[in-house]
């Protein structure tokens, strides 16, 4: 009961905050709204059970992602200056595809599977944080996905380095 | 309990306003949220299938984490570009940047 | 006496006196856990009190002086008159000001520092018993650097937001040893979870890791923006960081804010690699270790006030240079020589382990030591004038004019 009335409060609070992220004008206010959802979507996994990958969601998203988001508009923008109208002209056709797909996809999902309404009997055990661990660095298990988001990871370091601070010498250079 | 088709919903809700905010909007970081959202409600997705078909297995934790390490190398790499365009152009507004139209 | 055996006996009593006024089971499940939200809140709250009054005091005799003496015997009554000022001030919102952010910005920063309490084991059996404590701990902490990044752009002024930018970017660099750093406790006490960490130190871990220790308590200060590392937010420099456009209440929220971050690092340190609520009859008597808890965190407390009395500023990109260059390397290479000598001795006794790790500390230490003579050795040497010497100006006297009118 408990966690029904959780799961509407936190998904209503949500949904609510994602329409603050696309609608709003003032883009430090739709950031917000992006944090109060990345907040929400942790208090999912909570309900679900995955309390790792709560805390996760908190330090990689909310910590470092929406932190970098709310930097590049603050950087983009005089203090004080007007933000102007933020919405295409073709946000009709946009409501409209968006709309299309998320019918779509409720419809689809709205009777999915009876035998899964119910959480599987077996439960979570104690341990499955260790076996996370344990099967990201099994040769049997989960290494080699591991192994390529490390090195996308570093990829994307050197690259967004690159692209922030090297063209600006090479720019400098050109023109000097 | 909860049945999963509502969790499934709320992502596609998730995902749906996520959608809109993509197509919609002109300023890149506007456009960027977007796909943070679209983001957020796949994880929701796979995390609730995780939990209601198969919690004593791994692969779904896994896949949630490869998504986690994607988003945040796709932000960094997304934001720094998005950076580097505003110096060249001084605007942040995606419709701007049509040099190479016709 | 059971109540000393077992706090938790008050739980139970005021569970009954809910279900006795006639309330649903689950009704009284939620008011105890605002009862208990509440008191959690609380405490620490009025604890800043005394840590204001007690900074201040221990500030002034390193600096020779006495410290607030007025107020009160000794000046204990001066945190209430502080208070008492910062209530009746005049609350401005400066034009143009988001109002809404501007309003949050404090409350989030005053958050940021209460939802860490909640994770913290206070005693055997009681305070918190969250399984992923630790990374709950780094997550919290990316809430207080929010705060301040709104904060700073709310204001409205580009010096605020100058201010905000270098804290933000002070704070997310020291998250990064500070991470590494409180990887060496869980990988000693194989998980995650503060009470199982508390459960492990037979042998207190400042033993064990003694480099860890010390780089989990540079970063922390550098976290929380006390000196050395406050440049960003002192009132000498730029006119107060992110903070200037904040009077009154606002600010007194950042204010003990700042304070109870300090003495909630102090908890966390004592809590990590002190031993935590452990000592001699603490497990019989939970009160008891809460006790031992809060006498740890107060000498640490004490240290990092210490370490504001006695030492300069650091400059932002020297501040920097120091997190990028020195503590992330060093804690990567401590975590590393910590997880392979911790597999090679884990038959061992805890004792032995423990002493097996601090010999392996100390060579690292020995060797970081070389490494920076070295660098000294390559650095310009400071600029120290020498008598007679540019760049010190001597002030030579004007030749006496001759008489006039002679």
């Amino acid at each position: 009961m408990v966690t029904t009335f959780v799961f509407v409060l936190t998904a209503a609070v949500m949904l609510v905050a994602a329409l603050i992220a696309v609608l709003k004008d003032n883009l430090v206010h739709a950031a917000m709204g992006l944090v109060v959802t990345l907040f929400g979507t942790a208090v999912l996994f909570v309900l679900l059970e995955s309390y790792f990958l709560a805390v996760a969601q908190v330090v990689i998203y909310v910590g470092a992602i929406a932190i970098l988001i709310v930097f590049s508009i603050m950087l983009t923008r005089r203090v004080g200056a007007h933000w102007g109208r933020q919405t295409n002209a073709t946000w009709p056709w946009a409501l409209l595809t968006a709309g299309v797909l998320t019918v779509l996809f409720a419809l689809m999902v709205r009777g999915w599977d009876p035998d899964a309404v119910l959480p599987a009997a077996a439960g979570v055990p104690e341990d499955i944080t260790a076996r996370l661990g344990a099967a990201l660095v099994d040769p049997n298990g989960y290494v080699v996905p591991f192994e390529v988001a490390s090195v996308l990871l570093l990829a994307a370091l050197i690259g967004a380095v690159y692209v922030a601070w090297g063209g600006r010498k090479a720019e400098k250079e050109t023109q000097g | 309990m909860v049945p999963l088709s509502w969790y499934l919903i709320v992502a596609a809700l998730l995902f749906g306003i996520g959608v809109y905010g993509v197509l919609a909007r002109k300023n890149a970081v506007a456009i960027l949220i977007g796909l943070e959202l679209m983001f957020n409600a796949v994880l929701v997705n796979v995390l609730a299938f995780w939990r209601y078909l198969q919690p004593t297995g791994t692969a779904g934790l896994v896949f949630a984490v490869v998504i986690f390490a994607v988003a945040a190398a796709e932000v960094a790499v997304g934001l720094a570009l998005f950076i580097a365009v505003y110096r060249r152009f001084g605007s942040s507004d995606v419709d701007d940047i049509n040099l190479l139209k016709w | 006496m059971a109540f000393l055996q077992d706090p938790t006996i008050v739980v139970e009593w005021l569970r009954q006196l809910f279900l006795g006024w006639g309330l649903s089971p689950s009704l009284a499940s939620l008011l105890l856990y605002v009862v208990g939200a509440l008191a959690l809140a609380t405490g620490p709250l009025l604890w800043v009190i005394f840590l204001i009054w007690f900074e201040r005091k221990a500030v002034a005799r390193i600096q020779d002086r006495l410290g607030p003496n007025r107020v009160g015997p000794y000046g204990l009554l001066q945190p209430f008159a502080d208070v008492l000022k910062l209530l009746t001030k005049e609350d401005i919102i400066p034009a143009k000001a988001d109002k809404v952010l501007y309003w949050m910005a404090p409350i989030l920063s005053l958050a940021g520092v209460l939802l860490l309490w909640p994770a913290i084991p206070l005693g055997k059996g009681i305070g918190g018993n969250v399984n992923v404590a630790v990374l709950y701990l780094v997550a919290v902490g990316t809430l207080s650097t929010f705060a301040i990044l709104i904060a700073g752009w709310s204001a409205n002024n580009k010096y605020a937001l100058l201010g905000a930018f270098r804290t933000v970017a002070q704070m997310i660099s020291y998250e990064v040893p500070i991470v590494l750093a409180l990887l060496v406790p869980v990988l000693l006490a194989r998980s995650m979870n503060l009470q199982d960490i508390v459960a492990a130190q037979d042998v207190w871990f400042v033993v064990a890791a003694p480099l860890a220790a010390l780089i989990f308590f540079i970063a922390s200060i550098a976290e929380v923006g006390r000196t050395p590392f406050d440049l960003l937010e002192a009132e000498s420099e730029i006119i107060a960081g992110f903070h200037i456009e904040y009077s009154g209440m606002k600010f007194a929220m950042f204010f003990a804010g700042e304070f109870l971050h300090a003495f909630t690092t102090g908890v966390l340190g004592a809590v990590l690699f002190f031993g935590g609520w452990r000592g001699p009859g603490a497990e019989a008597y939970p009160l008891l270790g809460l006790f031992y808890l809060w006498l740890k965190a107060f000498l640490l407390y004490f240290v990092i006030v210490w370490i504001r009395g006695s030492f300069p500023r650091v400059r932002i990109d020297h501040l920097l240079d120091f997190t990028w260059k020195f503590l992330t390397p060093l804690a990567l290479v401590v975590l590393m020589v910590t997880a392979l000598l911790d597999k090679a001795l884990a038959a061992a006794g805890p004792w032995a382990r423990a002493l097996g790790l601090l010999v392996a500390n100390g060579l690292i230490w020995l060797v970081v030591q070389r490494w920076l003579r070295g660098v000294e050795k390559r650095l310009e040497p400071p600029m120290v004038a020498q008598p007679g010497q540019y760049p010190v100006a001597r002030y030579t006297p004007p030749e006496p004019q001759a008489a006039e009118g002679d």
